[in-house]
């Protein structure tokens, strides 16, 4: 009962401070704001650009063809090794016969031509979808290793450069997001400082009451929380009133249809809730780490 | 009844400066006692000792039966419940109201809000501030601040109340005033009092126990004692 008095009175105290501190906290609101904002930028542009990749990751597929005299065992065998590749996200059979039926619908030509001949000369394929880009080349020459196999075709040397320029993209986005949380968290963090370091005296009769350090942090960190939250507000409602308005203009593409973005909901939801956490959870440990500086006797 | 026991404490600060010498006092329960001695004599810090914001070089600090040496800076709440503290420059929170500003520790170590009104009424009754309680404190005197200092330190019901030169702002006329606030506090609740002090009137007008301390060494210690000529003649 004590301890649920104390927390409840910290957050009394806590809101009472922020509101009576006023300049100071109006400083770390809008430098949390400024710096989430960046976060939140960079998180959009990773999150579409994320997108893309997969996007061409599903489009390009593995198509290998098996010799003409393949028989239903080897074509078993090698059915069973596709399964068991883990790189191998799906794949798919197709008999020459089925080939043959689908040229004989698309074109007359080719269905006299084909008809023509005494047998069928087209060949039994996969289609096989790989988990990754990067795993293109390595599942390519895996496949093409089998005594069946007759031929494995990927754009080869496209999907390579593809899959370097995604990898570095991605490196890039990562690093970038990074780099801005540790900026996030050494300004925040700062301006906290900067308010607790005005509030030494308010720590110093604290301890002289006879209360006890964790107590003491409460307040600090309930106020850090609410500094991190207020101030992760203006870059949420940025993002989703931009977001959406972007998306609607476009109708979700850019550059005409080259790049589709991510659709609004529920992207937009789960990055305010990360962008809100995120300012929580900064401002906490900012907050804390500048007053466990005052409690050292 | 010895309430605290100082035995064999020495003090160097890391710059090298020794503040106490092989100090020994021992002061009872309920006791009144003046601590006297001119700037870098010592006294301070053997005030702050007694509530642990220094830590003795070496030798046995013990109050109310905790040997305030040895106590883990985890730990030190525990003492600090049972000692009230008054400081010269007062130390109260300027965007808190009176009331808030004694309030502020009861409700910090988790008391109830109906024993808090209690206990700080009763504290700022004592004081005679009962009706500035929506007051901030720089609506108030120095001497009215110092009473709500002085409510802030002994609202908890503390064994023992330290008071760093509570004088020390205050015009002659306030000092005195506040002494027999002091006076008034160690007969009605029997708290302990140790006043560092450099007030020579004050000394002499209370003919409390007095205590005077000269580079680091204490050089008087009596009943009824009088401002000690020596601290004097430094001033």
């Amino acid at each position: 009962m004590r301890a649920v008095r104390v927390i409840i009175r910290n957050i009394r105290d806590a809101f009472r401070s922020v509101f009576r501190n006023f300049s100071l906290s109006f400083a770390s609101i809008t430098c949390s704001a400024i710096t989430l904002l960046l976060v939140t930028i960079a998180l959009v542009i990773t999150v579409n650009i994320n997108y893309l990749t997969k996007q061409y990751e599903n489009e390009l597929t593995i198509v290998t063809y098996l010799y003409h005299d393949a028989n239903e065992e080897q074509i078993k065998e090698l059915d069973n090794s596709l399964k068991a590749n883990k790189h191998i996200i799906e794949y798919k059979y197709k008999s020459k016969e089925d080939w043959k039926k689908e040229c004989q619908d698309d074109s007359d030509i080719l269905n006299n031509a084909l008809n023509s001949l005494s047998y069928n000369p087209l060949l039994d394929s996969y289609t096989i979808k790989v988990d990754e880009l990067k795993n293109m080349k390595k599942v390519a020459d895996e496949v093409a290793q089998s005594d069946y196999v007759e031929s494995v075709d990927y754009n080869e040397g496209l999907v390579e450069k593809i899959s370097v320029i995604f990898n570095l993209v991605e490196k890039i986005s990562i690093i970038l997001i990074v780099a801005l949380l540790l900026v996030t968290a050494f300004l925040i963090g700062n301006t906290i400082k900067l308010t607790i370091f005005s509030r030494r005296t308010e720590i110093e009769i604290m301890r002289l009451v006879g209360t006890s350090n964790i107590v003491i942090k409460l307040p600090f960190l309930f106020e850090g929380l609410i500094l991190g939250v207020l101030g992760s507000i203006i870059p949420i409602m940025i993002m989703i009133y931009g977001y959406l308005i972007l998306y609607d203009r476009t109708n979700g593409y850019i550059y005409s249809n080259v790049i589709k973005m991510v659709k609004p909901y529920p992207f937009i939801l789960y990055s305010s809730l990360f962008i809100l956490v995120l300012g929580a959870i900064i401002g906490m440990i900012s907050s804390i780490r500048a007053v466990r500086k005052y409690l050292k006797i | 009844m010895k309430f605290i026991e100082i035995k064999n404490v020495y003090k160097v600060y890391n710059n090298g400066v020794t503040a106490l010498v092989d100090t020994n006092l021992s002061i009872g329960k309920g006791e009144f006692v003046f601590v006297i001695g001119n700037s870098g004599s010592g006294k301070s810090t053997l005030i702050k000792l007694l509530y642990r914001e220094e830590k003795p070089t070496k030798g046995e600090v013990l109050v109310g039966g905790i040997n305030v040496a040895k106590l883990r800076n985890g730990s030190v709440y525990k003492l600090r419940r049972k000692i009230g503290v008054v400081f010269q420059d007062f130390k109260l929170l300027p965007k808190l109201t009176v009331y808030e500003n004694v309030a502020f520790g009861l409700e910090s170590i988790g008391i109830k809000d109906d024993e808090v009104r209690t206990k700080v009424i009763r504290a700022l009754e004592l004081v005679g501030l009962k009706d500035k309680v929506r007051a901030f404190p720089n609506q108030l005197s120095g001497g009215e601040q110092q009473r709500v200092c002085i409510a802030r330190a002994i609202v908890n019901d503390p064994k023992v109340l330290i008071c760093d030169e509570p004088t020390g702002d205050l015009d002659p006329n306030l000092s005195l005033e506040i002494v027999k606030l002091l006076e008034d506090i160690n007969k009605e609740l029997k708290t302990t009092i140790i006043m560092a002090t450099h007030d020579s009137q004050i000394v002499n007008k209370m003919k409390k126990r007095v205590i005077a301390i000269e580079n680091g060494v204490v050089v008087y210690d009596q009943e009824k004692g009088k401002y000690y000529e020596s601290s004097k003649s430094n001033n």
